[in-house]
């Protein structure tokens, strides 16, 4: 009984819920499926970032996650006031580092709340948990900005397909997996959401949400430094604008609303502080903003007098008045000191060989690197060719909202090209313009499809628009072939979509789910060999060394040793002292007795370097080795390139030059390693992350001496020893 | 409660073994190793060794060869001092060899070596060791025909006499030395790399080192004042090592011969010897010129706690109570050139300690206008002290935000500035919206 009356009631409800289903009307079936694709997309841009939660395990990943780790850590420990005026004893010893003063807090301040509604929610969850998936829950809801941001500039069929293709896209995946806690992450967001705000406050002339647009530009400035790609993204796009004649009070309010607001906000961020009116960088907003001034005087002076004449020479004078004023302005405020210059990483954007010449610092990063064609590919795949159609299409029907994601696009794509990082920023315009082009295309084809049905069908449907003119045109010259190849374009398509997505997963999955702290290998007989020295290392320092004990490293494990070790460092990744840095290069490229006082000068304890001669792993130091020769000879010349290598090649083997067989750093990652049989078939001390037999193996340490090697040989940790009793 | 009482007497038994051992608390050694080559040096040396029984030193004097020899014993050293009375042994017994000495030197414990013409290369390499370089050739003794030692048989001018002293009472008492010291054996140099070495006795300038009995062909390696007789090195650790290449200047028979140098009308009825090397003795054994430094404290001026880090200028103080080792009794030191250093990297500030002549020095100053972890540092290095370097790491954080003035007084035009447009603002709006 209970049985068939459950039946019973189960069909009822499946009836009457066909019933309704068939009672919706079209419009609000399409809002259903709408929604329910968005959720789909958004589940699925959060499940695909958790590869490295499930390979690994729930961990922050990297370097500079560490920091934000170690902060948010010490935010919801000590509260914001105490974050705010952090004074970090623990790195860049002796001089410290202001860590509220120099860092964005957006990203800790979001974990941190988000930390505390679950906590306030009864959710028991450890920071840790939270930090790990701040990144793709941002991600997720990327793609809804991209949804509406889509919508805003082309339909909202553009906007589902930008939604989807950004979920997956590689580029954005690649700083956004779980555990990869780091700005890019809510930034990202924060960029979209501002851009897609301000082309919404262009588009209606509203001051309400270029009041939004300058909060959400508040929002991308407290959480990562690519602010400044904002700053000088709109200015450009408004000065485009004018220049067009495209000029309106819509856009008037909505830059000037945005510009002089969110510059307001931005100001409360410590780091940034007085740089919108004092640095060069964004010195481009301020003058597009006086700008805007010039022409809405322009506009109504035009609009008072009748005389198109006396307007010209009103025009001439007060264009060349303002542009003269902007000119001696910027010149005075330049040669006062007022207005600093452009910054080096400034420079190295628009140059992209200034930072090989010049600051050998931030060529020395690897993501600061030149992008191969083989990057772009392996991000984009797909969307490289697409970009192009979307452009072609964004032309072919220009508006306002278009001529903003053009020109998103080609700026975004130039700095991709130039640093490798800045490819991060070019994908969520190469999503919504690739997205505008598939789906104008599918959308023309399926009409096509459509149209001739219902033209076979019922005859004639009514028009809604003009494209639905122009296709009757299209139809009226139609073929016989025609509907066979839309339907093989249509196939095309979906096979290349879904090649896309193949490709999204398998490069996740692959490629860019390694916490990079765990390293992963097949070992001989195809399994996977883990190689956790790295926490091995770190977890020996916090146990074995003194509480105030200082450690040297090359720049790269700072951030590492002071959140997981729990140890003084000398120079981390937040590189802001070049000479500091430039010291402890000297030191490792120098020989022991010199390395020796200048550690003794920096009241060094233990030296830590990274060494895979044993593992084959090659971003080891001897390999970065180059770049802190050449970083320390940029401040001090008694280092000299030249003296570690041998005809203009480095190595390391019985070749290398004497110098370099008998360095600080060579001899910290060679010592014993002569002794050590590394591969079948090969001498000992055969290098295999180099591949040669090393060319001292009789290394003999006089003032440190080995404290700690990992099991892999990895990380190898050195005690400096104190003076000699008698001498 | 046997085993407690057993306990209590094992306690009491050793616990006088505990305390007569060097401390820091009382730094005089007192437990003294002597090797000799053979036991006549025994009665040959009686006067040196009974002094430093009469200053209460438990002297335990062994032969050089002897199997049983050992300076530790469970990982605890069994003597504070030792001294190489053994020139020619080329290879001690038991556990004991270079290494072991110089374990024995830097874990803060003293040496005392004395060679003779004999010397062999394990004593010789201690010394090498030590900063001191003994003249390779073995057949050379040290001569010198300006300031010998006026005797009956006027023999090769080997019997030397010095009065060339280190100005320091702490090493030589405060009594100054009128006799001039004999002096007979081996010439040794210093090293120039080692920075801790000192001369304490020099031969005149007409001095050199050359074998006696032979013809100089030529010209030898070691002459003049660069000739060290007596030389000590303070070590790091403040272990006291002293070297000598006369065995025969600690002999009774010097101690207590007459003394006139060759060329001077002044007769001494006793060398200087006995009081050169009874108070030098003294400074190596540590009954003298040792400091400490102890009570390092630092807080805000108006406070009393010691506070985990100072906001960039602050005003403190700094104290610290330094005292000398009378032999006996922690007394104060009394000195006006102690220093203190803020420091990071270099020093920022560098003041004078003044002293209350009770021991306590003190300083305040203020903190530079600049942030980082700094380090209190006092290092003092005086001739003759052990060397005091103290150093208690403060971080200087910068203000807080709350921590600036809240109005400026020359910001007051923009003050009014603000709140008149403000004002401005409201009324503009209510008269823009409700005119008529």
């Amino acid at each position: 009984m209970v049985v068939g009356n459950a039946e019973s009631m189960k069909s009822d409800l499946l009836s009457s819920l066909s019933i309704r289903w068939i009672k919706l009307k079209t419009k609000q079936q399409e809002v259903l499926i709408r929604v329910s694709i968005l959720c789909l997309v958004y589940i699925l841009a959060f499940i695909s970032r958790l590869f490295s939660v499930l390979r690994y395990e729930s961990m922050i990943h990297e370097f500079d996650p560490y920091f934000n780790y170690r902060t948010t850590l010490f935010l919801t420990q000590k509260g914001f006031y105490e974050f705010w005026n952090w004074f970090d004893s623990e790195s860049w010893y002796p001089l410290g580092r202001i860590i509220g003063g120099t860092l964005y807090p957006g990203l800790m301040v979001t974990a941190a709340l988000l930390y505390w509604s679950l906590r306030f929610l009864r959710f028991a969850v450890h920071i840790r948990e939270v930090c790990v998936l701040t990144a793709p829950f941002f991600a997720s809801n990327t793609t809804l900005v991209a949804y509406f941001f889509g919508k805003e500039i082309w339909d909202s069929g553009a906007g589902l397909v930008a939604a989807a293709l950004i979920a997956i896209c590689p580029g954005y995946i690649s700083r956004s997996v779980a555990g990869s806690y780091d700005n890019e992450g809510v930034a990202i967001f924060a960029l979209l959401l501002t851009f897609y705000l301000f082309v919404r406050a262009v588009n209606t002339g509203s001051l309400a949400w270029a009041l939004a647009s300058a909060f959400g530009y508040f929002y991308m400035v407290s959480a990562w430094g690519g602010y400044v790609f904002i700053i000088n993204l709109i200015p450009l796009y408004v000065l485009v604008l004018l220049l067009t004649g495209r000029y309106s009070m819509r856009l008037y309010v909505a830059y000037n609303s945005m510009y002089v607001l969110g510059m307001l906000l931005a100001m409360q961020i410590r780091f940034v502080g007085f740089q919108h009116v004092q640095s060069g960088e964004h010195m481009a907003a301020m003058g597009v903003f006086f700008l805007m001034q010039v022409f809405y005087l322009l506009d109504w002076v035009k609009h008072l007098l009748s005389d198109t004449k006396l307007f010209q020479a009103f025009l001439r004078v007060t264009v060349t008045c303002a542009v003269g004023v902007g000119v001696i302005a910027l010149g005075v405020g330049t040669a006062s000191g007022y207005i600093s210059p452009w910054t080096g990483r400034f420079y190295s954007l628009l140059d992209p060989t200034y930072a090989k010449d010049h600051i050998p610092i931030i060529a020395s990063v690897s993501e600061h690197q030149p992008t191969a064609w083989s990057s772009f590919m392996f991000d984009f795949h797909i969307l490289l060719f697409l970009f192009p159609a979307g452009l072609y299409f964004c032309f072919k029907r220009l508006s306002d909202a278009t001529i903003f994601i053009v020109m998103y696009g080609l700026t975004s794509m130039y700095f991709a090209g130039v640093m490798v990082r800045l490819i991060l920023v070019a994908t969520p315009a190469v999503c919504l313009i690739s997205a505008i082009a598939v789906s104008a295309t599918i959308k023309n084809l399926t009409y096509l499809l459509r149209t001739k049905r219902k033209v076979s069908q019922t005859g004639s449907t009514e028009g809604i628009n003009g494209a639905k003119a122009s296709s009757k045109a299209l139809l009226d010259r139609s073929q016989p072939f025609q509907k066979n190849s839309a339907i093989a374009l249509l196939f095309g398509a979906f096979y290349l979509l879904s090649k896309y997505a193949t490709h999204c997963n398998w490069v996740t999955s692959e490629a860019y789910s390694s916490p990079s702290i765990v390293l992963a290998a097949r070992g001989a007989h195809g399994d996977r060999v883990i190689f956790d020295d790295y926490r091995e290392a770190y977890f020996w320092l916090r146990q074995n060394t003194p509480q105030d004990a200082k450690v040297m490293s090359w720049w790269d494990y700072g951030y590492q040793i002071t959140a997981m070790g729990n140890r003084t460092v000398i120079v981390d990744n937040n590189t802001w002292n070049n000479t500091h840095i430039a010291t402890v290069g000297r030191a490792m490229s120098s020989y022991e007795d010199e390395a020796y006082e200048i550690m003794r000068s920096l009241d060094v304890d233990y030296v830590l370097v990274v060494f895979g001669g044993v593992t084959g792993y090659s971003s080891d130091d001897i390999n970065k080795f180059l770049w802190m020769v050449r970083i320390g000879g940029g401040v001090f010349p008694v280092i000299k390139e030249p003296h570690y290598l041998v005809n203009g090649e480095y190595r390391v083997d019985k070749g290398a030059s004497p110098k370099m067989l008998n360095c600080l750093m060579y001899k910290l990652s060679y010592y014993r390693f002569g002794e050590l049989m590394t591969e079948y078939g090969k001498p000992p001390g055969y290098d295999r992350a180099r591949g040669v037999e090393i060319g001292n193996k009789d290394v003999k340490l006089e003032y440190l001496e080995e404290a700690f090697t990992t099991s892999n040989w990895i990380v190898r940790i050195y005690k400096v020893k104190p003076p000699n009793n008698r001498w | 409660m046997a085993k407690v009482s057993i306990f209590k007497a094992v306690i009491t038994l050793l616990l006088p073994l505990v305390c007569l051992s060097f401390s820091p608390e009382e730094p005089t050694d007192r437990r003294i190793l002597v090797l000799v080559d053979d036991f006549s040096l025994k009665s040959s040396h009686s006067i040196f060794f009974n002094s430093l029984r009469s200053r209460g030193f438990l002297l335990d004097i062994k032969l050089a060869e002897d199997p049983a020899l050992s300076l530790q014993r469970y990982g605890q050293y069994l003597y504070d001092a030792l001294v190489l009375f053994s020139p020619s042994t080329d290879r001690f017994g038991g556990s004991l060899d270079l290494a072991a000495v110089l374990d024995f030197v830097d874990s803060g414990h003293d040496l005392i070596i004395a060679v003779d013409a004999s010397a062999s290369d394990l004593i010789k390499n201690i010394a090498t060791e030590c900063g001191v370089d003994f003249d390779e050739d073995p057949s050379t003794v040290v001569v010198d025909h300006g300031s010998y030692a006026v005797s009956e048989s006027d023999g090769d001018h080997t019997l030397i006499v010095s009065n060339d002293f280190i100005r320091s009472d702490v090493m030589l008492g405060e009594t100054e030395i009128q006799a001039p010291v004999l002096f007979e054996g081996i010439a040794h140099s210093l090293n120039a790399e080692n920075s801790l070495v000192l001369k304490v006795l020099s031969a005149s300038p007409s001095a050199y080192s050359a074998d006696p009995s032979s013809k100089l062909s030529s010209p030898p390696t070691l002459i003049g004042s660069a000739i060290s007789l007596v030389s000590v090195v303070q070590a790091r650790n403040n272990a006291r090592i002293m070297v000598t290449g006369s065995l025969a200047m600690f002999s009774n028979r010097l101690f207590r011969s007459g003394v006139q140098k060759a060329g001077s009308p002044n007769k001494y009825p006793k060398s200087g010897n006995e009081q050169f090397v009874t108070e030098l003795s003294k400074w190596v054994f540590h009954e003298r010129g040792h400091l400490k430094a102890v009570n390092v404290t630092h807080h805000k001026v108006g406070e009393t706690d010691e506070p985990l880090s100072y906001r960039i200028n602050d005003d403190l103080d700094f104290s610290v109570e330094i005292y000398e080792w009378s032999g006996k009794s922690w007394e104060p030191y009394v000195a006006n050139d102690v220093q203190v250093q803020f420091y990071m990297m270099s020093p920022y500030v560098l003041k004078s300690l003044s002293t209350d002549q009770k021991g306590l020095y003190h300083a305040s100053f203020k903190v530079p206008d600049v942030y980082g972890v700094f380090q209190f540092k006092v290092e003092y290095h005086k001739l003759g002290y052990t060397s005091i370097s103290l150093s208690k790491q403060i971080p200087v954080r910068p203000f807080r935000h709350n921590e600036y003035e809240r109005f400026i007084t020359t910001a007051f035009p923009y003050y009014g500035a603000s709140f008149t447009t403000m004002a401005g603002f409201f009324i503009f709006s209510f008269v823009y919206l409700y005119q008529k």
